[in-house]
């Protein structure tokens, strides 16, 4: 049976048994000691939070860029994660490399967390591939837009980890999947799986399967809820009464609620999961609060339902703002820092550009030969006839 | 010994039994799967055997089960997942569709989902509501997905190994009402094409095409045609997705009429598909219009009314001879 760290039982005052809040740095750029997650930080120090604010403001420049490349019709759609970069280099930071992680599509911090090069990333939204990384070299999944589709995926995906434990046990040999990024060597502790979803998805019936089967064959993984406070156009109090953390302990696990804008508590919390997961004590939700500060897509108008305070409000919580402080406070950064930062940042997002515009996508007889492993009648048919009605453009 | 008779539903048993021994990476999973063996005893004996690890009895979830299955095949699994009835596959339809179909080519072939989905299916059988569906006309439409469904006991036992073998996922169609059909299991057909049609009985005049449950009763309005002086050829198709339609417009070029038997609703349906196909194949052979027999545009009804809307001999024979009127 596993412990609610500091939940407050008390049925009176906390009726749904709502997890206490994690935050161990605030707004200000204060830090905080918490009994249980601040020794999850020892070795984060000065340089680990300058690689992470790193992390943060290259993806804000590169976001920025790709909004820049829809508006100049070079991508179909963008999907910015802007305000969210705490809750995805902090958790990104806690994985080891063998641990799989299925993101959402708007996980775009953590996939430079990830090792992913974000002109492949961004070949989603040009338009141009499905899938445009190596997703057994990063283990990192490939985007799923259809929402929460994901989630079961990580819970079979964890469950594979549980009977890859038992057949190694009997026969001494590794398991490696279909070929997925494994140095055990290097990785030591067991894998584990994280899945990224939002406070929209958490209500498809999905999740709720998921939640149901993690917990009856105690697989190791764990639910990251990005809860950014919008479904689209639709706010969270439409989707639940109380934080989704909260659901955790219905279905007989630890729910954790962060500060998602707190990088410190984020990878706290992230690594105290991990520890759980990795020994075998099933899965645990965290739900990282933060802010969606941009609109869900470029598609999207958040001027007909955000009230501008709310925005500002959430500006002024902003997570790479409140980690330049800290490091400034601290005397761990000074100008030339953030100004190496800012021309990295820049070159990032120019590479980034210059890669995204030479991707095309492969030619449609090609992505024919895509739909199955081995040939199909009626593929092959189809196949047939478009190399002979186009062969019919060519002189 | 190679061959045995063994019930349709036996031969299944033994085909999951075949994989399991000698894959330890094949996993079987479903509601009562385990200790009951499934509702149809399909599963029975195979936890017992390879214990509870194996053989999944999984909570209540139908989008669980197959999502599961996906994340399992993705980890190096062959999962071979049982949905209880046809009407109880619906909750996981957009697992199959937008997922299980679409994983090797989203990946651009990174990742194969050699998931086998187990999916008792088809009427007359004196069910409530939802037991007796044809649903696989949806997942033929899906580009991605391989539809299977055996008619006898040895197309059963060599359809699912070459299925749960196969890098591709499967929707492996098992007709109820003949899974205690006894046939003949030659253990020995190593090379035996599940994608395929079969010629089950050659003959010059018609051409009768059908599958699964309808297989033995085309065969009987055949002999009954007989009487009539008709020599039908008839097909079980065996494989709805890929379609062999090689196998049927080979056949039509021969008979020059062609008959389309099933239990799904005509409309939109397997043998639409198939009666468009013959007709750009075959138009100048064909000497009267394919017609089809199947149930009629309404949800499958009551088994107290089912009588008349499954078609039986006589409903083919109306349209055999409807044919021979051209």
């Amino acid at each position: 049976m596993s412990t609610q760290v500091g939940a407050d039982h008390s049925a009176a005052e906390n009726p749904f048994g709502i997890p206490p809040r994690i935050q161990l740095m605030n707004e200000a750029g204060e830090v905080s000691q918490h009994e249980i997650f601040s020794s999850y930080l020892e070795d984060v120090d000065g340089e680990v939070l300058k690689k992470l604010f790193r992390q943060m403001m290259v993806t804000r420049r590169v976001d920025d860029e790709a909004t820049s490349l829809q508006r100049q019709g070079e991508m179909a759609l963008w999907a910015s994660c802007r305000g969210q970069e705490a809750a995805q280099v902090g958790s990104g930071f806690a994985y080891a490399p063998n641990d799989y992680i299925f993101p959402s599509y708007r996980e775009h911090a953590l996939a430079h967390t990830r090792g992913v090069d974000f002109g492949e990333l961004l070949q989603v939204f040009r338009g141009s591939a499905t899938l445009g990384w190596d997703a057994k070299k990063h283990n990192f999944h490939a985007y799923t837009l259809v929402l929460a589709a994901q989630v079961p995926h990580a819970v079979g995906y964890a469950m594979g980890l549980n009977f890859d434990a038992d057949i190694e046990e009997q026969t001494g040999v590794p398991q490696t999947g279909q070929g997925q990024v494994t140095d055990p060597s290097k990785d030591g502790a067991r894998p584990a799986v994280a899945v990224y979803f939002g406070d929209g998805s958490s209500t498809e019936g999905e999740v709720h399967e998921s939640m149901v089967f993690a917990a009856s064959y105690n697989a190791p993984v764990l639910f990251f809820v990005q809860n950014n406070q919008w479904a689209i156009s639709v706010p969270f109090s439409t989707q639940s009464r109380v934080p989704v953390s909260t659901r955790a302990a219905g279905y007989g696990f630890e729910g954790l609620r962060v500060d998602g804008n707190d990088v410190l508590a984020v990878i706290a919390a992230t690594r105290y999961a991990l520890e759980k997961i990795r020994a075998g004590e099933g899965p645990v939700l965290i739900e990282a609060e933060t802010y969606r500060l941009n609109a869900h897509t470029t598609a999207d108008d958040p001027s007909r339902y955000q009230a501008p305070e709310m925005l500002e409000a959430a500006q002024a919580k902003d997570p790479v703002v409140r980690l330049e402080k800290y490091l400034r406070q601290q005397g761990l950064a000074d100008d030339d820092f953030f100004e190496s930062v800012k021309a990295e940042a820049e070159q990032t997002a120019r590479q980034t550009r210059a890669s995204l515009l030479a991707s095309e996508p492969r030619d449609l007889d090609e992505l024919m030969g895509a739909v199955y492993a081995e040939p199909h009648l009626q593929v092959e048919t189809d196949r047939a006839f478009f190399r002979e009605y186009m062969d019919g453009f060519e002189d | 010994m190679t061959v045995e008779k063994l019930p349709l539903s036996k031969a299944i048993t033994r085909a999951l039994r075949y994989e399991m021994v000698s894959n330890p990476k094949v996993v079987v999973l479903g509601e009562d799967v385990g200790k009951l063996g499934g509702v149809f005893r399909v599963t029975d004996g195979l936890q017992a055997e390879f214990g509870p690890k194996r053989v999944m009895d999984s909570p209540l979830g139908e989008a669980g089960i197959i999502g599961t299955s996906i994340g399992m095949a993705m980890r190096g699994y062959r999962p071979v997942p049982e949905i209880q009835f046809d009407g109880f596959v619906f909750p996981s339809f957009n697992q199959i569709t937008s997922q299980l179909s679409k994983i090797y080519s989203r990946t651009a072939g990174q990742y194969q989902v050699p998931v086998t989905i187990r999916l008792p299916y088809g009427g007359a059988v004196g069910s409530p509501e939802h037991h007796s569906d044809s649903p696989e006309a949806y997942f033929a439409h899906t580009p991605g997905l391989r539809v299977l469904t055996p008619s006898s006991a040895h197309d059963a036992y060599w359809m699912l190994r070459k299925s749960i073998e196969h890098p591709d996922p499967v929707i492996f169609l098992e007709p109820k009402r003949r899974y205690w059909a006894k046939g003949d299991v030659d253990f020995s057909d190593e090379s035996y094409d599940p994608f395929k049609a079969a010629v089950l009985r050659e003959g010059s005049d018609l051409t009768l095409v059908t599958y699964g449950p309808l297989v033995p009763v085309a065969l009987a309005a055949a002999e009954a045609a007989v009487e009539d002086g008709h020599d039908l050829e008839v097909i079980d198709l065996r494989s709805i997705s890929p379609m062999d339609t090689e196998t049927v417009a080979a056949s039509v070029e021969k008979t020059g009429r062609l008959v389309i038997a099933q239990e799904a609703p005509s409309f939109v349906s397997v043998g639409s598909e198939l009666a468009a196909a013959i007709a750009e194949r075959c138009f100048f052979s064909l000497e009267a219009p394919v017609l089809r027999v199947g149930g009629f545009h309404m949800p499958y009804p009551v088994p107290r009314a089912e009588k008349e809307y499954v078609p039986g001999i006589d409903r083919i024979l109306e349209a055999v001879d409807r044919s021979f009127t051209y």
